[in-house]
């Protein structure tokens, strides 16, 4: 069983978001980086889990980064997997991302995919998916329950009027959400055994960007609260549907 | 020619799906060409009705084993269906099923995809699409550099537009890929407002101090007709369900009205709430982060002024 985790880097959920260049360049002085939460809580630890049940799983780690995103993958290997790749890239664009990853997976013959819902920086959910299509494996997204049986799998997936299980053959691609597993810390030995696992760094393949960012903008700032007193709620209710028009 | 693709949950048409076409319609006018409409499966909603919401052609694909969402069916055909309609714009709802195939279906037609744009593209040199970044803390305005080019849109960020199209509707004929994947159960949630299609929600933080004290909050949305949400805490406590949990790293939510109640306002949070319209927050401490990014503020305890507030609400709703 071998088992490939996506890995991004993301800014700390509390990292103020500025940018610069005239728009057209996140900010990063002084933003603290992180796994991004989704990668790490739900699809690095459940991989993790796996392994724990069966100890001959291989759980490699993949990135698209530049060399300051190797600091993150240390990060993701203290809490486990056996080795990680880096592809030296800084595109953002997810269609040459997804080209990139998929290349390294056509190379390992991974039997299971595991993705985050999301980033939290481009909130795009387009890896898993682009993935599916590369590869030509099944796809099943939002999971929050996975189980292996041989060589078929039980997913349980979130769906528009609730939650639905389903039975699919590997090799197969999974994006994970809360639920899918707990949260965990890296202890002191898993930080001293991830300074010497093996980190691969590959140079990227020749791909077309699909896209490209011309400029941030930041959401325009909120005139200002309107305080309602407290024993006046008839004037809350009167300023929502007279005012805002929302009720 | 833009080509939506109407997404549909038990055999229903889904809100999202209408904004979705809403959207791609005005998307068509700016480009001059016409908005078409694909769906699959067997729907119980009339089809017709979908020129109401901007579609000037309805494409069926009849088949019951599409219901249910298989990625690798769904995004195969709708990529075959799009190659052999000619159509230059794909669009999708940026919902639980346009996140899983959209993507997929970029890569199909090789083109460029943005998902959760809140905007219609700027088309006038090039094809610019704004999307929320940073979950929802800041925007990217982003070129689309491909001929064909897919976009899937927030939920609640465009609105229903209402057309007078007889939409005609064609039946389409595909061969439909083996399944992917097998449906073993399926547990639905009954009776709610799913959370990303309410236009009103309520939500409550820790400082309602316990599940127990949630019947005030389910009070007030019962009478304005909202759905309920949380903060994280709360649901990581267990007070309330996970689903229930809006922030960064649960769902964003972009509703007409959002009550806070005891939430003090982390950046997380906000985060997943602060594309809404109007925002009321309900707290206790004066300095809590959240009065800054409201439009109507209450300071005082929660436990007194929610009960007279859904009493207000009532009172006004009895008077209309």
């Amino acid at each position: 069983m071998k088992i490939l985790v996506c890995i991004s880097k993301t800014p700390d959920t509390t990292a103020k978001i500025a940018f610069i260049e005239g728009n057209t360049k996140f900010d990063e002085s002084g933003v603290q980086w992180i796994i991004n939460p989704y990668d790490e809580w739900y699809a690095l630890v459940r991989a993790i889990e796996l392994k724990e049940k069966d100890p001959a799983t291989i759980i490699h780690l993949v990135t698209v980064g530049g060399v300051d995103a190797e600091l993150i993958i240390r990060k993701a290997l203290a809490l486990g997997g056996d080795e990680a790749i880096r592809i030296d890239s800084t595109s953002n664009d997810s269609f040459t991302i997804a080209h990139q990853i998929a290349e390294v997976a056509k190379e390992g013959a991974y039997d299971l995919i595991l993705t985050g819902k999301e980033t939290i920086d481009y909130n795009s959910a387009c890896i898993g998916s682009m993935l599916s299509a590369l590869l030509d494996f099944p796809f099943v997204s939002l999971a929050d329950h996975f189980e292996l049986n041989g060589n078929t799998a039980t997913v349980k997936r979130e769906i528009e009027s609730g939650e639905e299980t389903c039975e699919v053959n590997l090799p197969l691609i999974v994006s994970c959400q809360k639920g899918m597993a707990e949260q965990r810390i890296p202890n002191m030995r898993g930080i001293m055994a991830a300074r010497t696992k093996p980190l691969k760094v590959v140079a990227p393949m020749a791909t077309l960007a699909t896209t490209s960012i011309s400029q941030f903008d930041l959401p325009p700032a909120k005139s200002g609260v309107k305080l309602i007193d407290p024993e006046n709620m008839d004037a809350l209710v009167k300023l929502l549907k007279e005012e805002a028009k929302v009720i | 020619m833009v080509l939506v693709y109407i997404d549909q949950a038990d055999q229903q048409i889904k809100k999202a799906s209408l904004e979705a076409l809403s959207y791609g319609a005005a998307l068509a006018k700016q480009l001059g060409c016409q908005a078409e409409a694909l769906v699959f499966g067997t729907i119980k909603d009339n089809l017709a009705d979908l020129g109401k919401n901007g579609a000037q052609k309805v494409h069926q694909l009849k088949n019951e084993t599409l219901n249910s969402l298989d990625v690798k069916v769904h995004s195969s055909l709708i990529a075959n269906a799009a190659k052999n309609l000619n159509a230059t714009v794909v669009v999708f709802a940026h919902n639980i099923n346009g996140r899983a195939i959209a993507p997929a279906v970029a890569v199909k037609l090789n083109a460029g995809i943005v998902t959760g744009t809140c905007s219609l593209p700027n088309t006038e040199n090039g094809f610019a699409v704004k999307k929320t970044v940073f979950s929802g803390k800041a925007f990217a305005n982003i070129n689309i550099e491909t001929p064909i080019k897919v976009i899937s849109i927030n939920q609640n960020s465009f609105g229903l537009v209402a057309y007078n199209n007889a939409a005609s509707i064609e039946e389409i004929n595909l061969p439909i890929p083996p399944a992917s994947i097998k449906i073993i159960k399926v547990e639905k949630i009954e009776g709610e407002i799913p959370l990303t299609e309410a236009n009103l929600v309520v939500s409550g933080g820790r400082g309602l101090k316990g599940p127990e004290n949630w019947g005030m909050l389910l009070d007030l949305a019962k009478a304005l007709g909202a759905a309920t949400a949380c903060s994280r805490p709360v649901s990581d406590a267990d007070w309330r369900p996970h689903h229930e949990h809006v922030g960064q790293t649960g769902i964003q939510i972009a509703p007409n009205l959002y009550i806070a109640i005891g939430i003090s306002g982390a950046i997380q949070h906000l985060a997943g709430v602060n594309r809404s319209k109007t925002i009321v927050v309900i707290n206790k401490d004066p300095e809590a982060p959240f009065f800054k990014a409201a439009d109507y503020g209450v300071v005082g305890d929660a436990f007194e002024i929610v009960p007279k507030l859904t009493a207000a609400v009532l009172k006004a709703k009895a008077a209309n």
